[in-house]
């Protein structure tokens, strides 16, 4: 079905933290592709570069891995992709290994399981620049001979020192390692007992096939919990059961077997590493001893977390308010021109409203988004991410979360998209799912003006002190995180239940950071939320603005008094007020209103509820429009002071305290924003989760403001 | 003396001597490189008391006390 290829394709493997990413985004620079993993929340990224002889080389980024016989989600893509197992992914030909210098020891475990996966391997030695300088010595020749591999010197971050291995990586031909781990006797007929089943069924293949072996090996020894994780493939036919069988064999014959495994290996890699390496008598990272003592320090650690958490969130509150009113202004701008060039009508409101307020609906989101991931990018490269994480994790797993779930719940104030695009640095997919649908219930900065209204409605004016309302505001704002808390302690006991998995973050030393990597990350994700999520929001934004301005309402001679609006000014206002209510908008408004009564909303709230939908702080403009108050800055009071006049048919009150209460904590719960629905869309990758999250926090919101209205009504309150 | 890893006191040097008996875990251990006969330095517990951080194999590994609880260690004399 595919064209046959022309071109070479590179799996790029390698430890997490060993410089990876950073030697791929060297080789490929822009020329890049981020998509998923069908059916996982893994990330998968692959790019291009040109070899010396002019060829395309195709290089594949797979996620960061310890072992082959790990079994965290990545790390199953990892080892599925390069025994060929996942049919969205082709195998690949060749393997590049990228190995850090500084950590040759735990990384060349690794390296040498996929050594032995029997395919032509090079091996980057990374960071051989840090490895210097902390006065470890290798010899890259001893080590390239005794791996029977091309080992390359370079240094990602420095573009010159990559020319060798691209000139390594376009070469024609190149060897398979014929490294293999001795295991004692048990072991290798166990292996060879396993294989012989897939050489039986596959026919052609051999017996001795490295790849056979390898699998034979992982099916041999994943611990029995784990099992699940490994391709329906190798669990299938006899191959599974003359595996346990092979198992109490080597019970029997060999009782520790599961670890002679690993210790022959890392026994091997031992002496390897004598032969190899040389370390001067002083060799040690004394700047990562140093930076720790002070940033995970008991108090230090706390005044150190708390400025770069603060820094990181005020500027994505802050920083970020200035180009999103550039924006806001420059879409208002480009939707007057349209107004004053096209005539009226339909087209002019469509382009004006519609598409132009739409598209800058999406790119108002991209400030913070671009922010928050220059963050993200500095505190991972430098390595504080894990520190942040390991000061957390004690308070995150009271709720059954990773200490890693912090800052995209932290980000989350600002906005949950950016916070939710930021769960891809949760390695455990569980964890990633439970922190995506919390993190909308952590008050977002869309959600402020709404309750800076309904608590000025609250208190009209002198009624109550600046401190009592900053107390309520502090009140949502908490009342919003427990309830994000307690949803994810609720999902992790229920619905995603499971084995907690092994909590193992390795504390990577600290580095400076490399810009080229942080900005190349920040434009990808900006890239990415404008391409995938964007164009669902700006369809979304349209439909909403043709659902709020059709029909049409027939003009003011044709009307014939159908029009249940009382006082009829003629005002632009109250024009605009009444096409909304004659609009589907507004007959959803008088539709749900049975539903939403008991809530004590009446259809004008419900009209605001609807167009809320595109986006929270729209609920306040909508009001505007509908109780025909000119939403001017200059009196921002105006709208408050409407609303507390404003009676129900039988002439009571609609905005009593008790209302405002049950609206405030509506938008603490519920679920509207269709931006963010199509960003969880994305990310995880299904329909079923976005939905799922909509239903359980719009439901939450519903029964809490129904909790509050009807129990407030019972006590006797207004 | 044999005692859990928890137990140890920072900067202080251990030999793993056993691994938890779940299956999963010590998977999880061993192919980090905690294998019984690794040294280890404690060196130190996150300011909330959990997790904790040692050093083996010339790299830094976080891990949590309900793991650490049952991995035996011998204390190493300075």
């Amino acid at each position: 079905m595919h064209p046959k290829k022309h071109f070479k394709c590179y799996a790029v493997v390698g430890n997490p933290n060993s410089g990876k990413t950073t030697l791929f985004n060297a080789l490929t620079g822009l020329r890049q592709k981020v998509g998923n993993y069908p059916g996982v929340t893994v990330e998968k990224k692959s790019g291009q570069f040109i070899g010396q002889h002019g060829e395309k080389i195709e290089l594949l980024d797979l996620p960061g891995s310890y072992s082959l016989n790990s079994h965290a989600p990545d790390e199953c893509v990892t080892r599925d992709v390069l025994l060929g197992l996942r049919s969205d992914t082709p195998r690949p030909d060749r393997i590049l290994c990228v190995m850090d210098a500084s950590h040759l020891e735990r990384n060349l475990y690794f390296i040498t399981q996929v050594l032995e996966l029997g395919l032509p391997t090079i091996i980057a030695l990374n960071m051989i620049d840090l490895a210097q300088s902390q006065g470890i010595v290798i010899d890259v020749q001893k080590l390239s001979q005794e791996l029977d591999v091309p080992v390359i010197a370079c240094q990602a971050n420095h573009q010159e020192t990559v020319l060798p291995l691209k000139l390594a990586l376009s070469r024609a031909e190149i060897n398979r390692s014929s490294w293999a781990q001795k295991l004692p006797s048990p072991w290798m007929r166990a292996i060879d007992g396993v294989a012989a089943v897939w050489a039986h069924a596959e026919e052609k293949t051999s017996q001795r096939d490295p790849l056979l072996r390898m699998k034979s090996l992982l099916l041999l020894a994943s611990p029995d919990a784990e099992i699940e994780s490994l391709s329906k493939e190798m669990r299938a036919g006899s191959a599974l059961g003359i595996a346990l069988a092979q198992r109490s064999m080597l019970d029997r014959e060999l009782p520790l077997w599961r670890e002679v495994l690993v210790s022959a290996r890392y026994d091997r890699i031992t002496e390897l590493c004598q032969a190899a390496q040389g370390r001067s008598s002083v060799a040690s990272d004394a700047m990562t001893h140093h930076l720790d003592e002070v940033l995970t320090h008991p108090l230090w650690g706390w005044f150190g977390f708390l400025g770069i958490m603060g820094l990181m969130f005020l500027s994505i509150f802050v920083i970020a308010a200035y180009p999103m009113s550039w924006i806001e202004a420059t879409f208002g701008f480009l939707g007057n021109l349209v107004r004053e060039m096209i005539p009226q009508g339909d087209l002019r409101n469509l382009i004006s409203d519609g598409i132009i307020a739409g598209i800058g609906g999406v790119v108002t989101f991209l400030p913070q988004i671009l922010v928050l991931f220059f963050f993200i990018g500095l505190l991972e490269d430098t390595g504080y991410m894990a520190r942040a994480a390991f000061l957390m994790d004690r308070v995150m797993s009271k709720v059954g979360l990773h200490g890693k779930s912090f800052i995209p719940l932290l980000s989350s104030y600002a906005c949950a998209i950016p916070g939710i695009m930021a769960t891809r640095t949760i390695e455990n997919a569980k964890d990633r799912l439970v922190t995506i649908l919390v993190a909308p219930l952590m008050s977002c900065s869309a959600r402020l003006p709404v309750y800076a209204l309904m608590i000025a409605a609250l208190f009209p004016k002198g009624t109550a002190s600046i401190w009592i309302q900053g107390a309520i505001m502090m009140g949502l704002y908490l009342f919003g995180t427990f309830t994000a808390l307690g949803f994810a302690w609720l999902f992790k006991k229920t619905i995603l239940q499971g084995e907690t998995p092994v909590f193992l973050m390795e504390l990577p030393p600290y580095r400076c950071p490399a810009f080229k990597h942080v900005f190349l990350q920040m434009i990808q994700r900006a890239e990415m939320f404008l391409k995938r999520a964007g164009t669902v929001i700006l369809g979304i934004s349209v439909l909403l603005w043709f659902l709020a301005s059709f029909p049409k309402k027939p003009s003011s001679d044709a009307r014939n008094g159908n029009t249940p609006s009382q006082n009829t000014i003629a005002s632009a206002t109250s024009d605009k007020a009444a096409q909304l209510e004659y609009s589907y908008a507004g007959h959803f408004g008088h539709f749900i209103e049975p539903v939403i009564a008991p809530l004590g909303f009446d259809w004008k709230i419900g009209i605001g509820l609807v167009a809320a939908q595109a986006a929270r702080e729209v609920f306040i403009s909508t009001l505007a429009i509908i109780y025909h108050v000119e939403n001017d800055e200059e009196h921002p009071d105006s709208l408050s002071t409407t609303l507390i006049q404003e009676k129900r048919p039988n002439g009571t009150l609609v905005y009593t305290p008790l209302t405002c209460l049950s609206i405030l904590v509506f938008f603490v719960l519920s679920m509207q924003c269709i931006s963010t629905l199509a960003v969880v869309r994305r990310e995880t990758n299904s329909l079923r989760w976005p939905l799922f999250q909509f239903c359980y926090m719009t439901g939450a919101a519903y029964l809490a403001s129904l909790l509050i209205y009807q129990g407030g009504r019972l006590l006797g309150l207004m | 003396m044999n005692l859990s890893l928890c137990a140890l006191q920072p900067n202080e040097e251990a030999v793993v001597l056993e691994l938890p008996k779940e299956e999963r875990i010590a998977n999880r251990l061993r192919e980090m490189g905690l294998l019984p006969g690794t040294t280890i330095v404690f060196v130190r517990r996150a300011p909330l008391g959990d997790p904790l951080e040692i050093r083996l194999r010339g790299y830094s590994l976080s891990l949590r006390q309900n793991e650490a609880a049952s991995i035996l260690v011998k204390k190493r004399e300075a």
